[in-house]
């Protein structure tokens, strides 16, 4: 009965929620990294999943794609199964996890997105081709469609991936740290297409790392580390003292200390 | 002899053996691209090692029901059992204990082995069933082999290319971003399951031609040479599956000129041939464009240096600097420049002072990120932007 009281109308958001998490506990084989976490992804806004270093931020975005299989906890795509919801689900992965030796090029990933479209045996059409040219065109990388992978800069390399999320036509993006170790004017390009996406209707969630950045970029945020810290707007969540909760003293000279 | 056995004039049956070979070399360069880029390629040489134990126990069986022992659809499937068994624990070993892949397949594979041997030996000691021709399953041996036994071998061929085709996009998409691929809905679990029971398809179709011991290097080598030629995977696994097909052919036919040849070792060394053409003359990743490359870079890069020495009247240092400069004609022997020289040089002259123009420009300073050294002025800016940079220098240069 308390823990009824406790959660008034959880289960109710969690139907209509784009990402619903309930009581996700995730272990790498120690320790958990994540730990009992409740999370409700609010539809048609973007969402900064924020904590320090080893708090479990990527773990807790890839449990929630199914990449990494928790020890506990239910997590819902629009009220089914992540698995059920996957046709809507967007995935742009950290930087780092990918080979870029790799003998793909700009457009071959792209059309990757259209997986789903072209199953096994459909042909690549050129209307496929201008779809795939028209995703480049957004991210501003339309002239480095033949280039191998390998050639691009960091920067250029993490617009193909939200190319390749764009051809998807999805209505749930999550992106695992979409800004680390790009350049200022992809970041721009970046957010700028982020917001567009948004201001469609659909739903964005990114581990962030950058707290200076989180205000202007976001609508809300998700405080981490290892435990829910906080949740909400970013006016509500992301205060000095949620900071310091998440972060400990490790913050207190720096960042906290300049929004005081 | 050789150029008969290539083009198919030793009767009927070698030719059948080499088309049964050719169809088996392409669907191994195939599966083996895929397995290449998803950077499993170890895992086909446990699965070969393993069958043997199920080679020699379904000899054994088919000979104690009273069979004829070589009977191949029967070996076949015995190995195939042995293998799947093999794969199965080095999975399990891999996803059980804190053993790296390599190791449990490094276990399996000699433990597997080594029982095949023993059990090979059993059988050689049996007086039942002509046990003479086994041992041809190690090394592979196309001599004497049954019409029925190349169709087979062709139409396993056949029916793993076609598999390999039919999954190719999921197959890519899990060699390249595991991930974004489980997000799509394709199991990776499911999908690297199958790729492993391709390689163990073909594997158990090349025992008796390419034998066990050497059918992984039909898997990897073709894959390997195939990646010097292309930057597009499908691209690499294609060409994978021609190498593979012209070392299988190759391969057969020349050991249908000998007798007593064994085929694996044939189809290895042509697939090696392939392999080390490939890695010494593919343009952009062989060694020769490679060093080629290296070179044409260094001299474009000592001739401007050389040549922005020359224009600020200071001496040139490095030995090679000067003899590229006076072989192209820039400098005469005692290092002044020549005519040619002192056009270059203002040409160089100009472009610096234009790219220091540009980094301090409001305009086009993003641009500056082009600046490498090597890279002229002319070939970023458009006409028009030049002639904008242009009028910011024209005080100096008007003097």
């Amino acid at each position: 009965m308390s823990m009824r009281l406790a959660r008034p109308g959880t289960s109710d958001k969690a139907e209509t929620s784009p990402l619903a998490v309930r009581g996700l506990t995730v272990s790498y084989g120690g320790d958990p990294v994540v730990f009992s976490v409740d999370m409700t992804v609010a539809p048609g806004q973007m969402t900064a999943i924020v904590g320090p270093n080893g708090a479990g931020k990527s773990t807790l975005l890839k449990a929630c794609l199914g990449i990494v299989k928790p020890l506990a906890g239910r997590i819902t795509a629009w009220g089914k199964p992540v698995a059920r919801q996957s046709s809507r689900i967007a995935y742009v992965p950290q930087r780092t996890s990918i080979d870029w030796d790799f003998p793909v090029t700009v457009i071959d990933v792209v059309l990757m997105g259209m997986y789903r479209d072209l199953g096994l045996l459909r042909r690549v059409r050129p209307q496929h081709r201008e779809a795939a040219m028209a995703c480049l065109d957004r991210v501003g990388m339309r002239d480095f469609a033949d280039r191998q992978i390998g050639q691009l800069s960091g920067g250029q390399q993490q617009r193909v991936f939200l190319a390749r999320a764009l051809a998807q036509q999805a209505d749930l993006f999550l992106l695992d740290e979409p800004f680390a170790g790009v350049d200022a004017a992809t970041e721009s390009a970046i957010i700028a297409v982020l917001k567009a996406l948004r201001d469609e209707g659909r739903t964005i969630v990114a581990v962030h790392h950058d707290l200076s950045t989180v205000e202007a970029y976001f609508d809300r945020v998700f405080l981490i580390n290892r435990r829910r810290i906080a949740e909400g707007p970013v006016s509500t969540a992301f205060t000095t003292d949620t900071l310091h909760e998440a972060y400990g003293g490790r913050l207190s000279d720096g960042f906290t200390a300049r929004r005081a | 002899m050789i150029w008969q056995a290539l083009t198919l004039q030793l009767g009927y049956n070698a030719a059948l053996v080499a088309l049964g070979s050719a169809a088996l070399g392409i669907a191994a360069g195939a599966v083996g691209g895929f397995l290449y880029l998803r950077k499993r390629s170890l895992v086909s040489d446990a699965i070969s090692h393993a069958t043997l134990p199920g080679l020699a126990l379904a000899f054994m069986v088919m000979v104690a029901l009273g069979g004829e022992g070589r009977f191949l659809p029967g070996l076949m499937l015995g190995s195939a059992l042995s293998a799947g068994i093999g794969l199965w624990l080095v999975g399990r070993m891999t996803a059980r204990t804190r053993l790296p892949q390599d190791a449990a397949i490094g276990a399996i594979l000699s433990t597997f082995f080594g029982a095949g041997i023993v059990l090979l030996t059993i059988v050689q000691t049996m007086q039942a069933g002509r046990q003479a021709g086994l041992e041809g399953f190690l090394l592979g041996s196309t001599a004497g082999m049954l019409r029925a036994d190349a169709l087979i071998i062709a139409a396993g061929g056949a029916a793993v290319l076609a598999a390999v085709l039919a999954l190719r996009r999921p197959l890519l998409m899990v060699a390249f971003d595991e991930g974004y691929a489980q997000v799509n809905g394709i199991g990776v679990a499911r999908m690297d399951a199958a790729l492993m029971a391709l390689v163990l398809a073909v594997t158990v179709v090349g025992l008796k031609i390419v034998g066990l011991i050497l059918i992984v290097a039909l898997l990897i080598i073709p894959a390997v040479a195939a990646r010097f030629w292309s930057e597009r995977a499908l691209h690499v696994v294609m060409l994978s599956g021609l190498f593979g097909g012209l070392a299988g052919y190759g391969g057969a036919a020349l050991s249908a000129t000998a007798p007593a040849l064994p085929t694996g070792p044939i189809v290895v060394l042509l697939g090696f041939a392939l392999f080390a053409v490939s890695l010494l003359v593919a343009p952009s990743r062989g060694l020769l464009a490679a060093a080629l490359r290296h070179r044409r870079l260094q001299s474009r890069v000592h001739l401007r240096q050389g040549l922005l020495a020359l224009s600020r009247g200071e001496p040139v240092y490095e030995a090679m600097t000067r003899r590229m400069l006076r072989r192209a004609g820039l400098t005469r022997p005692d290092g002044q420049p020549t005519e040619a020289g002192r056009a270059e040089t203002a040409r160089i002259r100009l472009d610096e002072a234009r790219w220091q123009a540009l980094r301090r420009s409001d305009t086009l300073t993003d641009l500056s990120s082009r600046d490498d050294g090597l890279t002229l002025i002319d070939s970023v800016l458009t006409a028009d932007q030049l002639a904008a940079l242009d009028t910011t220098l024209a005080p100096r240069g008007a003097t």
